[in-house]
């Protein structure tokens, strides 16, 4: 099953890259030889294999409920590309909250 | 004294302890090379001569009142470019974070700083650590020290070529899928993957969070020891950090001794696509274990064979998530907001900007492979592939103490060859990711030069969780029997830049 | 749009189904995956970190006191615990949100398969509890530009991360059908009922004017007798008890009037506006959000011991539905007095005015006359009324003893409520005491029988029920402060006649 441009244009949305025609067109071409080759994962993953979603063989990580230091609003700021009243300035948003 | 960039950590330790040499001097006869040779390797993005010389005059002052220094206190070292230091750029070779300076230290710095260690620099690599070449770097690929039109191995390619050039004793690299592991192979140096958990992620920007792993390359295995020691250990800032004692890999490193030890060779590691040189030193290496009294045998991983399908999948599905914050409105690049775009539009703008292709292919695919109705396929899948090479590790290591393997399935390439071609470039990490899929440790050390292009080639050991010391022990009894053989490492060997 | 049909009609020809979704907001000191504090009204980006700011690098640590209080809440809702469970991502981009993926559970909630009975209109409903899950609060974004402070219209928006990371619980119930026209009231009940078993386990302020509460309320009605459910809508900014019945209410005359019409109800999230009752359209559902869900891998998996889940159960404070069955027992209510004490909300303030002395029938008594009376045309809960459970006991002590009856008794809480001070500084200073001084009363019978000859005589010749007269003349004179009973006890004597 081929993957198309328009699949590519879905996913492209979903990440938020705006890729151009070229690259929309590249990348199925390439996206189709790269899970040809990974998809023979399902070869050997039946049913009676459990997931691994974590290298190490940890569980109950937890820390207390302690409060720690913050960083100071400038340095919480200093990468902001657009700031305004200690607030980072964003531009309008259009669709609502999902 | 000589070149002071020539010698190993532990020397310029012990000399800097004993006075015999200043931290100051040793880290300017490190800036004085890097402003020579670097602009043919271009190993660093950044170089903070003034916070580096800072850091070694404290060193010098702390000597001369007394203060107790460690083993590698006032050893220059070169920080790969996706740890955060506070105040020093980080970029992960993107322009997504040009000019960000982060407000905060990784833990890896923060122990490097407490051990004295004086970072030079921020080295390069691909970008968010995606690829085997260090050409995906936004700032411009690194180059090989044994050969400029060859690739230094990434995705920690400019830590490898700095401490292959002799600009760093040390560097910090980190290690996803063999981002450590080849890089030194294909520079002739040491390279280490901790295990995973080992060393705290806490700073490191995450690229795969269930692979990532932060480890030290050096020209020796007792260097990489002491930089290992230096950066592992429990964070309580990082949930998957182990809380358990330092493998001892120093001790290991100077025991440098492989009698009794059993060594498998991995079957499935080997044939086809792997160059004739490689596997020519290769087997003399293995070869060579036995002669110093290892019992080698050859052991059969077949779930292997699916491990790079699977990283494929993980690697590239996390990374979609985790680089989704990349989106222009706290930190870093922002392209089109021109006052009447809307939000989604200058993140689409600004992310279609800012990444490379090799970052945008694999958010692509993580994304699909994690969309409804393709996870259980893909990503689920791929995560039963993880647990099948875990019983096989574990089915390995009940019959050998270490696996071994080469560490890269060819030497350095051209640069350019395989940029066009991702799936060929993937190959490169065919050996090394099965010890990041189940969590362990493995190293790469340098076992000699392929007779067809004289590049270097390394030997991978694979050693179970919390078993680094093990890696350590195999590699320094490895290295000290070449050393003997030919009288320098093979670094050493390097032609002169 | 399509005309609302009234509720009543609606009801006679639709059946409702109803879902509510709650979040609560932990009262941790610290966030749930950083250190940071989680004061309420703090300085913008003050409270913030490399965690719950997303920088690059920053990592996620849980926090167990998080983890103990969703528990806790858990067994409250006779949930099961997972015994192993993991934190997912939800992957959206959006503003507020700092990694653009929200910490969540996904397919593993730490409890599930519970349920809270509440009670309405002497009936229980059980409404099943699907999940309760944790996960991390959201960012939050001021909108300039434009008109009115909201979304549409804004030329750009600030964001405070200072909420970014707060714990979140998430309570999810399963659809609840049966509840006919009480369906609102039902709502209302549930998330009553939930606030104060959150209250009572000391896990959240649950102020929902803070946004420590918030709702979502899922609504769909199907023709009676229909076998299958309608297409739901989903109301959010649901923030206040009385919003909750409200837009279940607006909901279903909403939808009855769409499918009256002959049109299909659409599957989409909608707004409640809190000043006209109503909802509107928000985002179609209908194409769903594709999350990419997958196992958090910088957080290792839960795995709550048996040891400590049972520790945790047997150190749950009694819940208010227990608390409610002793009280009611202690306090010998029929169903309907404890029912109409809970709707007024003045449950604590009459168990507090009974442990400060009264009697539970006065203290009932006067939470839910005058006081509820009160808070009713204030439109405020009795417990934000000026007066104190202490006030209320000195006033039924002062009635007991005699000093005021219970006309004077109203004018002394009129007064607390007035702000005038203690009801024995009100009592002082309006004068107010029972005129027990049978001398001066006795003056007062003299005149009154002396004025209505007439009725005395009536009296005396055994029309005892006229004597009411002379009460309310010496009650008017007298402007009150007498005890009635007093008074035409003292009548009958003059007049030679027994009762
Ligand atoms: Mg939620
Ligand atoms: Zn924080």
């Amino acid at each position: 099953m081929a993957i198309t441009r328009d699949e590519v244009a879905h996913l492209a949305r979903l990440a938020r890259l705006d890729l151009d025609e070229a690259e929309l067109a590249q990348m199925a071409g390439q996206l189709d030889a790269i899970l040809g080759a990974v998809a023979r994962v399902s070869e050997v993953a039946s049913d009676d294999v459990p997931p691994t979603s974590h290298a190490v063989p940890l569980t109950n990580v937890l820390r207390e409920d302690v409060v720690a230091p913050c960083l100071t609003p400038e340095q919480a700021l200093s990468g902001a590309p657009a700031a305004q009243d200690g607030r980072f300035r964003v531009p309008r948003i259009l669709g609502e909250e999902p | 004294m000589g070149d002071l960039t020539r010698l190993t950590a532990a020397d310029l330790g012990a000399l800097i302890a004993s006075g015999e040499a200043s931290a100051v001097e040793v880290t300017q006869a490190h800036l004085d090379r890097i402003g020579k040779v670097d602009e043919s390797i271009h190993a660093y993005l950044h170089v903070d001569t003034e916070g580096a010389l800072t850091a070694a005059a404290a060193v010098d002052s702390a000597r001369k009142i007394g203060s107790p220094l460690g083993p590698l206190a006032g050893v220059p070292l070169a920080l790969k470019d996706v740890l955060t230091q506070e105040g020093i750029p980080t970029t992960c070779g993107s322009k997504i974070l040009e000019g960000w300076r982060p407000p905060y230290d990784s833990t890896v710095v923060r122990k490097l700083r407490a051990a004295g260690v004086v970072i030079l620099g921020k080295a390069n690599m691909d970008e968010f650590a995606m690829g085997s070449s260090t050409e995906n770097s936004a700032y411009g690929p690194t180059r090989n020290p044994w050969d400029l039109d060859r690739i230094p191995g990434g995705s920690s390619g400019g830590s490898s070529a700095a401490v292959a050039a002799f600009t760093a004793p040390l560097a910090i690299g980190t290690d996803t899928g063999g981002s450590i592991r080849q890089p030194a192979a294909v520079c002739g140096i040491v390279g280490a993957k901790p295990t995973y958990g080992g060393v705290s992620r806490y700073g490191l920007v995450a690229f795969s969070s269930s692979l990532d792993q932060a480890g030290p390359f050096a020209r020796t295995v007792l260097d990489a020891a002491l930089l290992h020691e230096a950066i592992a250990g429990h964070d309580p800032l990082d949930s998957t950090s182990i809380d358990a004692a330092v493998p001892p890999v120093v001790a290991a490193a100077r025991q440098a001794d492989v009698r009794g030890m059993r060594i498998g060779v991995v079957r499935e590691l080997s044939g086809e696509g792997y160059q004739s040189g490689v596997e020519t030193r290769f087997a003399e290496a293995v070869e060579l274990l036995n002669s110093l009294g290892a019992e080698v045998v050859e052991v059969s991983c077949p779930n292997f064979d699916y491990a790079m399908a699977a990283y494929y999948l993980i690697a590239p599905s996390e990374a979609s998530s985790n680089l989704a914050r990349f989106d222009a409105m706290r930190y870093g690049l922002r392209v089109g907001d021109d006052g009447t775009a809307g939000v989604e539009e200058v993140m689409s703008r600004t992310r279609a900007a800012g990444f490379g292709p090799e970052v945008k292919r694999r958010i692509i695919l993580g994304t699909y492979a994690l969309s409804a109705g393709y996870y259980d396929a893909y990503y689920g899948s791929a995560q039963k592939v993880r647990t099948l090479i875990s019983r096989d590790f574990d089915a390995a290591f009940a019959q050998v103490d270490v696996l071994v393997s080469p560490t890269a399935p060819t030497t350095a390439f051209p640069i350019g060859d395989k940029v066009d071609d991702p799936l060929a470039m993937y190959l490169q990490d065919l050996c090394t990711i099965p010890s990041n899929l189940a969590g362990n440790c493995a190293m790469s050390v340098p076992v000699g030069l392929a007779p067809e292009d004289g590049l270097p080639v390394g030997l991978q050991i694979m050693a179970p969780a919390m078993a680094d010391d093990r890696l350590y022990r195999v590699g320094a009894a490895l290295e000290t029997a070449l050393r003997e053989r030919t009288g320098q490492l093979l670094i050493e060997g390097a032609p002169p830049l | 749009m399509t005309a609302l049909v009234p509720y009543e009609q609606a009801l006679e020809a639709y059946e409702p189904v109803i879902g509510l979704e709650v979040h609560v907001e932990l009262g941790t000191n610290s966030k749930m995956f950083c250190g940071c504090p989680t004061e309420f009204g703090a300085e913008p980006n003050t409270q913030v970190c490399p965690t719950c700011l997303g920088l690059p690098g920053s990592l996620p640590v849980a926090n167990k006191k998080a983890i103990e209080s969703i528990i806790r809440l858990g067994l409250a809702l006779n949930c099961s615990i997972a015994p192993w469970c993991r934190f997912a991502r939800k992957n959206y981009f959006y503003p507020d949100m700092p990694k653009d993926f929200q910490i969540s559970q996904y397919d593993e909630p730490i409890c599930v398969e519970g349920y809270l009975d509440v009670e309405v209109e002497g009936k229980t409903y059980r409404i099943g509890i699907e999940r309760v899950h944790l996960e991390e609060d959201t960012g939050k974004s001021l909108h300039v530009g434009g008109a009115t402070g909201r979304i549409h219209g804004a030329s750009h928006s600030l964001v405070d991360y200072n909420r970014a990371g707060i714990p979140l619980v998430e309570v999810v119930t399963k659809p609840v059908p049966g509840t006919g026209a009480l369906a609102p009231e039902v709502a209302k009940a549930y998330v009553t009922e939930l606030r104060d078993i959150c209250k009572t386990l000391g896990i959240s302020d649950v102020k929902m004017e803070q946004g420590s509460l918030r709702c979502d309320a899922n609504v769909s009605i199907a023709p009676r007798g229909a076998t299958e459910w309608g297409t739901r809508s989903e109301t959010k900014n649901v923030n206040s008890l009385r919003s909750v019945e409200r837009a279940v209410r607006h909901e279903i005359s909403r939808q009855a009037g769409v499918l009256d019409a002959g049109g299909r109800v659409v599957q989409e999230t909608r707004h409640f506006q809190e000043d006209s009752g109503t909802t509107v359209s928000g985002r179609s559902k209908e194409t769903a959000e594709d999350y990419r869900y997958f196992p958090e891998p910088d957080l290792v998996p839960l795995a709550p011991s048996a040891d400590w889940i049972e520790e945790l159960r047997a150190a749950l404070p009694e819940l208010p539905t227990a608390r409610r069955r002793r009280l009611q027992g202690d306090w010998d209510l029929t169903d309907l007095d404890m029912e109409a004490l809970i709707n007024a909300g003045a449950l604590d303030s009459v168990e507090e005015t009974v442990a400060a002395g009264a009697s539970a029938e006065a203290a009932r008594k006067w939470w839910l006359g005058e006081i509820a009376r009160r808070a009713n045309e204030d439109g405020v809960e009795v417990s934000a009324l000026p007066i104190t459970p202490a006030d209320v006991a000195a006033v039924v002590a002062l009635v007991d003893a005699g000093s005021l009856n219970d006309k004077l008794a109203r004018q002394v809480i009129e007064g607390v409520l007035a702000g005038e001070g203690t009801p024995e500084q009100v009592v002082a200073s309006r004068g107010l005491a029972v005129v027990s001084d049978t001398g001066a009363l006795g003056t007062a019978v003299d005149a009154a029988i002396a004025a209505n000859e007439g009725i005395a005589e009536k009296i005396r010749g055994g029309k005892v029920q006229a004597v009411g007269a002379l009460v309310g003349a010496v009650m008017k004179e007298t402007r009150g402060q007498a005890d009635a009973a007093t008074v035409k006890a003292l009548i009958l004597e003059k007049l030679g006649v027994s009762e």
